[in-house]
């Protein structure tokens, strides 16, 4: 290795030494790393022979014995898994009951929702003009949705599932719960006891039951209390359940922030004669919610997985749609491989949440 | 804020409570005349009853008959619009007069009829629990099943009917509960439980897509009732007629022997039965409230109640059921239709 030697220019010989080919390069990072200790060879090899013993028969499953875009009778005849399911009724699973001929607009209004999350991501964009452009896009993606204008078919939101009803709720539901949380955090820190006690009691009543039971009085309870002939709209009961529940979250999080900010920042402000809401909004929120996007975004990931409990309340969003083709005889027993693809879905989205929240953090530097 | 509004919230929930809530004869045909539509409560995942298929357009037993009703109101099967419904939701929704009819593969019982302010109509379908079984465990019978271990859904009226037949016979078994139907079919497949139970066509759905659905025989004993009817809301007796009488006329199409594919060439037919039934000779429409061809477009647009089920459950469906006890009373079945006069 170290007498390479060129025709043109002889290099001099050299006193230099290599290191042992056992301290550097692949074997050296293997020794220093997997086989330094006794207990860490061990593990290695435990874990070697696990991935010798599972993954041959799962990448046999998953991707040599697959079916990928057959019929159903085709995946009856293989071991492997049966991907078809997907491709096969991916129309219902993303757009639900959304009729066939409208369904560019559900995919048009979702690729808008996301194009708008992906520009946000940038702080760079934060003006005013991104906030017009949320307002232009979501007016967009209602009328895509609702139709009934410009020349497009009214389509009633009982026929909306699938995708857009998940982001939907998930993006309606965060961007809602997070100012209620704020303003209930503020209240709960207020000096005002009529205030302070409303938002303790709300606060405490929300987080002592579960979504499911809230949805379920949306759904099942709230009904009866209207008039005979008076609905009002299922996704709507729910979002309001979703955001109720979310915010009483936000507030405690956002509490948090609040109690770790110094006294003297209070009296700092005090002392500038600024009043209570220029002392909040200029003093203590800037540097409250900063501290607090770690556990926020937290919060917000579990709200949007939570966003799925729907389904016992027969809305169609993904998930619900996909258990669905589950119970066709056709696709039935193929429930391993319809809820890896939902994973996938919900991984890549809470992949996106948090990502983004550490590139906040880094930004702001916190 | 938030609060001032919940405040309100809670005040008209108590006035509501305490505000008798009456329906007038007739007031649901108006307001479903006036809005254009029926709305049809409906099953959402249980396959041959009412199921959206790959295109998300709803199939079922229970799907068409919501459909015939809307024929009969309408003149048009297509004016109807299907909710998705829970078990727990189903009768809720009804009482609150979100849905107008309910076809979700509903029993009919004494409480559900009295108590929970329902009117069930004409059964659409006469179903009844049973056990399915691996043929190589070699039983003849369901009382063979002493100390089986058996897979059953929770929380409906199959585990208490089960609970009911062991006790009932001495037995002893032990459940295994789990929560989806597909689940429960993988874990009797994987050879979990000795035997599975749930409603016969239920079974038969989950036999046929077992990995060999020769291995597996559903036990002759059916150890329950269930008869499936769609329901209404008390107070209502006109509405009730109509959902009773739109299943009805499915039925009494077959007994004439009219098809959706004859039923033109039958408005020529001499039969005074099929005269009046099909509205050539006038009476029938008038006195339910409908257009007097109400019959002709429910057997034109939909079909009898034969072409029905075989389309959704019968043989050459995946569910491959046999009429049995939904076979015409002729047939030695139990769907029997008044007469139409």
């Amino acid at each position: 290795m170290t007498d390479t030697t060129h025709f043109t220019r002889p290099e001099p010989e050299t006193d230099e030494i290599k290191p042992p080919v056992t301290q550097v390069g692949v074997i050296g990072w293997i020794k220093a790393n997997l086989f330094n200790t006794w207990y860490n060879s061990v593990l290695t090899l435990a874990v070697l022979f696990a991935l010798w013993q599972l993954a041959p028969p799962l990448v046999e499953w998953a991707f040599l014995d697959s079916r990928w875009y057959t019929d159903s009778e085709a995946c009856r005849t293989t071991d492997g898994a049966c991907w078809s399911i997907i491709p096969n009724n991916i129309r219902f699973i993303l757009f639900g009951f959304y009729p066939p001929s409208e369904q560019w607009r559900p995919l048009l209004a979702v690729i808008l929702l996301v194009a708008l999350l992906f520009i946000s991501r940038n702080r760079r964009f934060w003006r005013k003009p991104l906030a017009y452009a949320w307002m232009g896009g979501l007016v967009v993606m209602g009328i895509l949705m609702r139709g009934g204008i410009l020349g497009l078919d009214p389509v009633e939101s009982s026929q909306w599932g699938g995708l857009p009803l998940t982001l939907m709720l998930s993006v309606f539901g965060l961007t809602a719960a997070y100012p209620l949380g704020v303003v209930l955090a503020l209240g709960r820190q207020s000096r005002m006891p009529a205030i302070k006690s409303l938002c303790v009691i709300y606060i405490e009543l929300i987080r002592g039951v579960p979504l499911i039971s809230l949805l379920f009085m949306s759904a099942v309870i709230f009904p009866l209390f209207l008039p005979e002939g008076i609905t009002i709209n299922k996704i709507l009961r729910a979002q309001v359940a979703i955001i109720l529940f979310t915010a009483a979250y936000v507030a405690e999080v956002v509490r948090g922030g609040l109690q770790a900010i110094p006294k003297g920042q209070y009296e700092a402000a005090d002392s500038l004669g600024l009043n209570y809401f220029q002392t909040m909004r200029l003093i203590i929120l800037p540097q409250a919610l900063k501290i607090v996007i770690p556990p926020t975004v937290s919060v917000l990931i579990s709200a949007f997985k939570d966003t799925s409990l729907v389904v016992i309340i027969a809305l169609y969003d993904i998930l619900k749609t996909t258990q669905s083709t589950l119970s066709n005889p056709k696709w039935m027993g193929y429930s391993t491989e319809a809820y890896l693809f939902l994973a996938v879905v919900y991984f890549i989205c809470c992949f996106f949440m948090s990502t983004f929240s550490r590139k906040l953090e880094r930004e702001l530097a916190t | 804020m938030k609060q001032v509004f919940k405040c309100c919230a809670v005040l008209v929930i108590t006035a509501m409570i305490f505000l008798p809530l009456s329906a007038m004869a007739g007031e649901t045909l108006d307001a479903v005349k006036k809005k254009g539509f029926v709305t049809v409560g409906v099953n959402g995942s249980l396959f041959g009853f009412g199921q959206p298929d790959e295109k998300g357009e709803w199939q079922g037993l229970d799907v068409e008959t919501g459909k015939a009703i809307a024929a009969a109101v309408f003149g048009d099967a297509s004016k109807v619009k299907f909710i998705p419904l829970t078990a727990v939701q189903r009768f809720t929704a009804l009482q609150s007069g979100e849905i107008d009819v309910l076809c979700r593969n509903a029993t009919r019982t004494l409480s559900r009829d009295s108590a929970l302010g329902l009117n069930f109509v004409q059964v659409n379908y006469y179903d009844g629990q049973a056990f399915l079984v691996p043929k190589s465990l070699g039983l003849k019978s369901a009382k063979e099943l002493d100390g089986a271990t058996v897979c059953v859904l929770p929380g409906t009226t199959t585990e208490l009917n089960a609970a009911d037949f062991f006790r009932a016979n001495n037995m002893q078994w032990k459940p295994v509960v789990i929560e989806s139907t597909a689940e429960l079919a993988k874990t009797f497949f994987a050879g979990r439980c000795d035997s599975l139970t749930s409603d016969a066509s239920q079974l038969a759905g989950t036999r046929a897509v077992a990995p060999n659905p020769d291995d597996y025989v559903i036990l002759p004993e059916i150890i329950s009732k269930e008869p499936l009817a769609p329901a209404v809301r008390h107070g209502d007796d006109e509405w009730r007629d109509i959902v009773d009488y739109a299943v009805l006329a499915m039925i009494n199409a077959e007994e004439l022997g009219i098809t959706s594919k004859n039923v033109d060439e039958m408005l020529k037919s001499k039969d005074p039965k099929v005269q009046r039934f099909l509205g050539v000779s006038e009476g029938n429409g008038k006195a339910l409230g409908l257009d007097e061809k109400f019959a002709y477009n429910i057997i034109k647009q939909v079909g009898n109640y034969g072409e029905v089920f075989e389309r959704n459950v019968g043989p050459d469906t995946p569910l491959k059921l046999e009429r049995g006890l939904n076979a015409l009373w002729t047939d030695g079945g139990l769907m029997y239709s008044p007469p139409f006069k």
